[in-house]
């Protein structure tokens, strides 16, 4: 199956990981919690699938682009 | 004896309690309801609280906070200082010379807002520009609703400034060219910021098709310094060379956000993000609820700019969208309609608006930086709007 790179929609804060590395999830799952502009919005998932690798953590300030989970 | 009576009657007669009236017992219920929305709601608290709070101050009666009359007040005489102002303690020095006389807390506040704007969104996309000058349109609809509802032009042009939905915008305006009705124009701006969360999206959708509302816009190219530096400085000098009645705003405002972008004052622009930011909106906003007494509030007119109020806040809403729209025709990267509302600028409340409303039809739309685009320049626009309107006013001999 094809692997997909989530990536941050916008600069900002990630405040929640909301899934680990071998987590199934569902389309639209929420994956981060992403904080900008004083505004917490969820990181969806954009695939049914298996969480393959997660690189950030609660706390870390992410550019655009920025590859946030990878999904199988 | 009888003596201490009748000092007894007069004593009673000198607290605020025999003083109250019908008046004072609104704006005390309207002040503590703002007060409640801040804390229990978290609405604007910023701002509702010390406003709220203010309005407290204002309706408790015989305080010599405030001058009954702020035009009566004498504080030079034969071009001396003469001081008549002191009497009236902290607060009414505030009033009385940080909006009244020198009218300087709305510029100061725009220096502290310039250092907290990122032109980023609108330097990537520049179209966005006409977004944020679309939205303006509520500005005009609201000033000649102003005229026709029988203010006057000075007035009207007060009044129009609400559409901008800008505070210090709007006060600036009002204490330059109608502060009679300075508390009035300046608290329904702040109520209108304060809901548009209930204003805006039900006309997005109204306005949008699900599909408009599906459309995900393409990533903001990334923009090199040197571009954010030269910006506020070449727009100053352009828009002030055009309307050089901004000044006083725009001059603030782009100076800001060069200090903020230039990198090399970081003492500086921590400050005007942090400490200034907080010590002018403390007295800005008390200024703003203090001058809020039952005579200046509690009148038709109150009613009359609080329609026009939504009307241009409605109108400004629904231009920036139908603009939008608009520009679709024209061009291949669509445009999210969305986006447009936030031409309007309450900053970041009209931005966050199109991220929400946009998110709801499709969860992984992110519009909230696409609409920081619209949402600057609606702030340019407002105070632009306002210079135009001083412009217009000076020529006509109404200053």
């Amino acid at each position: 199956m094809a692997e997909t790179d989530v990536i941050a929609p916008m600069v900002g804060k990630i405040i929640a990981v909301h899934v680990k590395p071998g987590d199934s999830i569902k389309e639209n799952d929420p994956l981060v919690t992403l904080e900008a502009m004083k505004m917490e919005m969820p990181v969806p998932a954009p695939q049914a699938g298996t969480i393959k690798e997660v690189y950030v953590s609660e706390g870390d300030v992410v550019e655009s682009d920025t590859i946030l989970v990878t999904i199988e | 004896m009888q003596e201490f009576l009748r000092l007894l009657d007069k004593l009673v007669h000198m607290t605020g309690a025999a003083n109250l009236t019908v008046g004072n017992f609104v704006m005390l219920a309207i002040g503590l309801g703002l007060i409640f929305l801040a804390i229990k709601r978290n609405l604007e608290p910023y701002e509702l609280l010390p406003i709220g709070f203010g309005i407290l101050l204002a309706n408790l009666p015989l305080t010599r906070l405030m001058p009954e009359n702020v035009a009566a007040v004498e504080v030079f005489k034969n071009g001396d200082f003469f001081g008549g102002i002191q009497q009236y303690g902290v607060l009414g020095v505030f009033y009385y010379f940080g909006l009244y006389y020198w009218n300087i807390l709305p510029p100061l506040i725009f220096i502290c807002i310039g250092a907290m704007t990122d032109f980023g969104p609108l330097i990537a996309n520049p179209r966005m520009l006409l977004l944020g000058a679309a939205a303006q349109i509520g500005v005009f609809i609201a000033f000649f609703g102003a005229l026709f509802l029988g203010f006057n032009l000075p007035e009207a042009c007060s009044i129009g400034i609400i559409g901008g939905a800008d505070g210090p915008t709007t006060i600036y305006t009002s204490a330059k060219l109608a502060r009679h009705i300075l508390p009035v124009t300046a608290a329904i701006a702040y109520i209108y910021m304060a809901t548009v969360a209930f204003i805006q999206p039900p006309i997005m959708r109204l306005l949008t098709t699900k599909e408009e509302r599906k459309i995900r816009m393409k990533q903001l190219r990334h923009v090199s310094k040197a571009e954010k530096v030269i910006f506020p400085a070449a727009g100053a000098v352009i828009i002030i060379l055009l309307v050089p009645l901004s000044a006083p705003l725009i001059g603030m405002f782009m100076f800001g956000n060069l200090i903020r972008e230039s990198g090399v004052v970081k003492r500086l622009t921590h400050a005007a993000q942090n400490e200034l930011m907080n010590i002018v909106t403390i007295i800005l906003m008390l200024c703003v609820g203090i001058s809020m007494s039952a005579e200046t509030m509690l009148k038709w007119e109150t009613l009359k700019v609080l329609c026009l109020g939504l009307v241009a806040f409605a109108m400004g809403t629904a231009g920036g969208i139908l603009l939008a729209k608009i520009m679709n025709f024209f061009s291949k990267n669509k445009i999210n309609p969305l986006i447009g509302s936030a031409g309007v600028s309450a900053v970041p409340m009209a931005a966050r608006m199109s991220q929400i409303v946009g998110q709801e039809e499709d969860p992984r739309n992110f519009l909230l930086m696409h609409a920081m685009g619209p949402n600057v320049a609606g702030v340019i626009g407002s105070a632009i709007a306002a210079g135009m309107f001083l412009t217009l006013m000076d020529a006509m001999g109404r200053v």
